[in-house]
């Protein structure tokens, strides 16, 4: 495996784990929203924050990771995207800001406060669908090179029904992930009334998922046939594998049982999808700017990223690992019995 | 001074690392306090202290929220200002850029479980264990964006040839003439103006009037942490100094006004220069302390301005960046210095008015301090980005919408800013210190 590769397929990973990890984290905020309108905020909101006051910070991480790392091994991108993305850039930054800060406020400041949960909520989607414009782009056809500066072409992107589709993707993924996450929590914390309505949730939003991404799939072929082209013939089977763990995933919450395993289910089903995406993506980052082996950086700074990233894993994983036995795998913390 | 593109990204990229950097210097400082405090309250069995480390824990949870944020803001801010700084400096200085990420990684998952831990384990030092992991990711943090820093001041690890970067070395670039002292001053006054923040909040509650045990402890503790490393710091800068004097002289004359190179050179403090003809006045000379400054030895030759072109020097008010830092820290040892005496007598009150209100200033100074530290280093490396490789003006972005951008991060700036105050005042308004201790320690002695 060239460092290329390897590069760009650990930072897939990354931006997978974050994927997963923030929308957990940007559709609870949602639902804390939500429950706190319907005056129901009492049955999950205390559930919601056991879980995420510990890890909002290392959900962030994450994408600092990704950002870092690609302009890392892609130096290239920050000179596409940098120049490009100035304003749009900012406002996702703006609303990360808002989304952390506003969090830790409420959070450890004062808790009562609906205006906060507010910006928390409406931030939880705003976003992805934000952040999901860079993957957009990268399909091409939002960028122009004139006399060798790079110009963002935002009229095409308001306009495009591809990058439509994967706004609204974007926002039901998150909705639909969060809450099998949040029913699965409630189930190992023997809650459940917040149970009950985090699985209303969940089942609510299962459909438009499928349908989300059928509509990207159609954009798709519209806008970049190429693209397209690569997805169905040579990596069908991921997305058929996506759409099988989509089916055990509704199946096992439906009938109720087995939340633990509807959770890995919808995990591996955007793994299946987000890999597949990824793949057929290559060998473009950018199309048509960007490609993995002509813009990739020198060999002997991959080769030290590569070194640092498998050093950095070795401190990383268990203290994941200690994490996740703190407070998502202790019964008694997710009860709520220990402070 | 015109607001063009390039000017407008001075501007946004140096409003960002300054608020940025105010919060980034508490959050590398203040895990040491808490480890200090949890420390001694264990070995001595005493709550006070215990209660000292959750109180500072729980605000250090508001600043680091808003370092994270501002960090992130600025890690995507230098693509988005810089692009092609970055896209040329990327090749060679990802690395650290990398490393840092896995120390914010180890940091942020051992704080978590910090806060969230206090009465979970059997073992008494147990949680007090969790406190190095987070000590050594922020002070790592910090060690490695120094080293980027240091780079841009001092770069090396590569060759341009025809615009190509080769043979490029990465650990090479790393360490670059400019990291050890850069890395020894950053960390140290880091140290030093948490301490002195911590210090001035006990000065300022027993200057209200609550001078009980539990004050008087916190200001114990922290004056007494504030002085040391305000000894650090100044060897530190002196450190500094000394590899200005050697590898990047301009930056040192621009700050000291110092024109002609020679040896037994005076130390200028304070004055007003006319700029055309370089005459200085009302300034306190103090002969031939430049030298020594610059060299241990008063016959230590100092490089002057003059030797560099003119249009690659840097702005000559630096030099009062320069005078207030060390003024400042001067003041700060000064006074943490004399309570610490004060205090050993026992005749005599430390805790008297004009003191108190001695260390009360000190703290809010203290990050003055850091601010003009940062300004006479990043302005003293005027006009290059990338010294003697790439000016600023070639390195900013295309994009005419940076004034935008400008104005939606300053709201976004002056929000934060005052939410986190008013937020923190609150916090411990609601739950003052004794009322924490009767509810966590009912039976102490
Ligand atoms: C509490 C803050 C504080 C205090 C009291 C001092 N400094 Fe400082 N100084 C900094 C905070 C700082 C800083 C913010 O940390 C800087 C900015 C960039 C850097 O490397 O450190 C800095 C930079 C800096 C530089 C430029 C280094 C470079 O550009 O490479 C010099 C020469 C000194 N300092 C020297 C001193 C001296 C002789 C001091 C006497 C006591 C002193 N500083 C006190
Ligand atoms: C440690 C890593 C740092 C990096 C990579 C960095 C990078 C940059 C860049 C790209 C610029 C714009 C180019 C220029 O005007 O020179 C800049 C300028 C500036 N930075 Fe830094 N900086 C760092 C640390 C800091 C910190 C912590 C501060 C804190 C206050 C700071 C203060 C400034 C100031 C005041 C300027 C403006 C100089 C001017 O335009 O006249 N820098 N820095
Ligand atoms: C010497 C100056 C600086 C110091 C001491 C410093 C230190 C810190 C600290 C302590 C944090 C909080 C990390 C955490 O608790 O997780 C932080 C956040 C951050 N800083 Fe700075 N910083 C400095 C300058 C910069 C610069 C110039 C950059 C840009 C390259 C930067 C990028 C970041 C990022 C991306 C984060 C957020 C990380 C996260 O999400 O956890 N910092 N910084």
């Amino acid at each position: 495996m060239s460092y290329e590769l390897i590069g760009i397929t650990v930072l897939w990973t990354f931006l997978y784990g974050y994927l997963i990890v923030a929308s957990i984290d940007f559709g609870a905020g949602f639902f804390a929203f939500y429950a706190r309108i319907k005056k129901k905020d009492h049955l999950i909101n205390d559930l919601i924050s056991r879980y995420l006051s510990p890890v909002w910070e290392v959900t962030n991480v994450f994408f600092v990771f990704f950002f870092v790392g690609i302009v890392g091994f892609f130096p290239a991108t920050a000179y596409y995207y940098g120049t490009a993305l100035l304003v749009p850039g900012s406002v996702a930054i703006i609303l990360i800001a808002i989304r952390g800060s506003f969090y830790a406020f409420n959070n450890y400041g004062s808790r009562e406060n609906t205006f906060y949960l507010f910006l928390y909520g409406a931030t939880g989607l705003l976003i992805p669908a934000s952040l999901s414009t860079a993957l957009t782009i990268s399909e091409g056809g939002f960028l122009d090179e004139v006399d060798g500066n790079v110009v963002f072409l935002a009229k095409e992107l308001f306009t495009s029904p591809y990058s439509w589709s994967v706004v609204f993707l974007s926002i039901v993924s998150v909705l639909f992930i969060s809450a099998t996450f949040l029913t699965y929590y409630a189930d190992r914390a023997d809650d459940q009334q917040a149970r009950k309505t985090l699985r209303q949730f969940a089942l609510f939003w299962s459909m438009p998922t499928i349908v989300a991404s059928l509509l990207v799939f159609m954009s798709l072929q519209m806008h970049n046939p190429q693209h397209y082209d690569k997805a169905v013939t040579d990596y069908w089977w991921m997305f058929g594998l996506s759409l099988v763990c989509f089916g055990f995933a509704s199946w096992f919450i439906y009938i109720e049982k087995r939340y633990g395993t509807a959770f890995i289910m919808v995990m591996l089903q955007f793994f299946f999808a987000f890999f597949g995406y990824g793949a057929s993506h290559l060998p473009y980052i950018l199309y048509p700017y960007i490609t993995l082996h002509e813009n990739v950086t020198n060999e002997t700074m991959a080769f030290a990223l590569v070194v640092v990233f498998i050093l950095g894993l070795l401190l990383l994983i268990p203290s994941l690992f200690l994490l996740m036995r703190l407070f998502l795998f202790d019964a008694d913390y997710v009860k709520g019995k220990k402070k | 001074m015109e607001l063009d593109g390039v000017m407008l990204s001075r501007l946004l990229t140096t409003m960002t690392l300054m608020f940025h950097i105010i919060f980034a210097t508490v959050g590398v400082g203040i895990p040491i306090m808490i480890a200090i405090a949890e420390f001694i309250g264990i070995k001595r069995n005493d709550p006070y202290y215990l209660l000292l480390a959750r109180r500072w824990a729980r605000g250090y949870t508001i600043t680091v929220a808003v370092g994270v944020v501002t960090g992130t803001a600025i890690g995507l801010q230098l693509s988005l200002l810089w692009p092609s700084f970055m896209e040329v400096a990327g090749q060679v200085i990802a690395l650290p850029l990398f490393m840092e990420t896995f120390a914010f990684f180890f940091e942020a998952i051992f704080l978590g479980i910090y806060l969230y831990t206090w009465d979970r384990f059997k073992g008494k030092w147990t949680h007090w264990l969790l406190t190095i992991p987070v000590m050594i990711g922020s002070s790592a943090s910090a060690l490695f964006i120094t080293t980027v820093n240091a780079f841009m001041n001092t770069p090396q690890g590569f060759e341009l040839k025809n615009g190509e970067m080769i043979n490029i070395d990465p650990i090479a670039a790393m360490l670059n003439p400019a990291t050890p002292s850069k890395v020894f001053h950053v960390v140290t006054t880091s140290y030093m103006t948490s301490a002195a923040i911590l210090a001035a909040i006990a000065a300022f509650a027993i200057l209200k009037g609550r001078g009980g045990e539990y004050e008087k402890k916190a200001l114990r503790l922290t004056v007494a942490c504030t002085f040391i490393f305000s000894i650090l710091t100044a060897v530190a800068g002196d450190v500094s100094a000394k590899f200005l004097a050697e590898e990047q002289p301009e930056k040192l004359a621009a700050a000291e006004w110092h024109f002609e190179t020679e040896t037994e050179a005076d130390l200028i403090f304070f004055g007003t220069i006319n700029e055309e003809t370089g005459e200085v006045e009302n300034e306190i000379r103090v002969p031939k302390l430049l030298s020594f400054l610059a060299g241990n030895s008063f016959q230590t030759e100092v490089i002057g301005l003059n030797e560099t072109p003119e249009d690659e020097r840097p702005p000559l008010w630096i030099h009062y960046m320069f005078d207030t830092m060390v003024s400042i820290g001067m003041f700060v040892m000064a006074v943490t210095m004399l309570f610490v005496l004060i205090d050993r007598v026992k005749k005599w009150n430390a805790f008297n008015k004009p003191l108190l209100l001695a260390i009360l200033a000190s703290g809010p100074l203290s990050m003055v301090a850091i601010e003009a530290g940062w300004i006479l280093a990043e302005v003293g490396r005027q006009p290059w980005i990338l010294r003697g490789y790439m000016k600023v003006a070639e390195a900013a972005t295309t994009s005419n919408s940076v004034g935008l951008t400008f104005a939606m991060f300053a709201v976004l700036y002056l929000v934060l800013g005052v939410m986190a105050v008013i937020v923190l005042i609150r916090m411990f308004k609601n739950s003052p210190a004794e009322a924490e201790l009767e509810k966590r320690f009912p039976n102490r002695g």
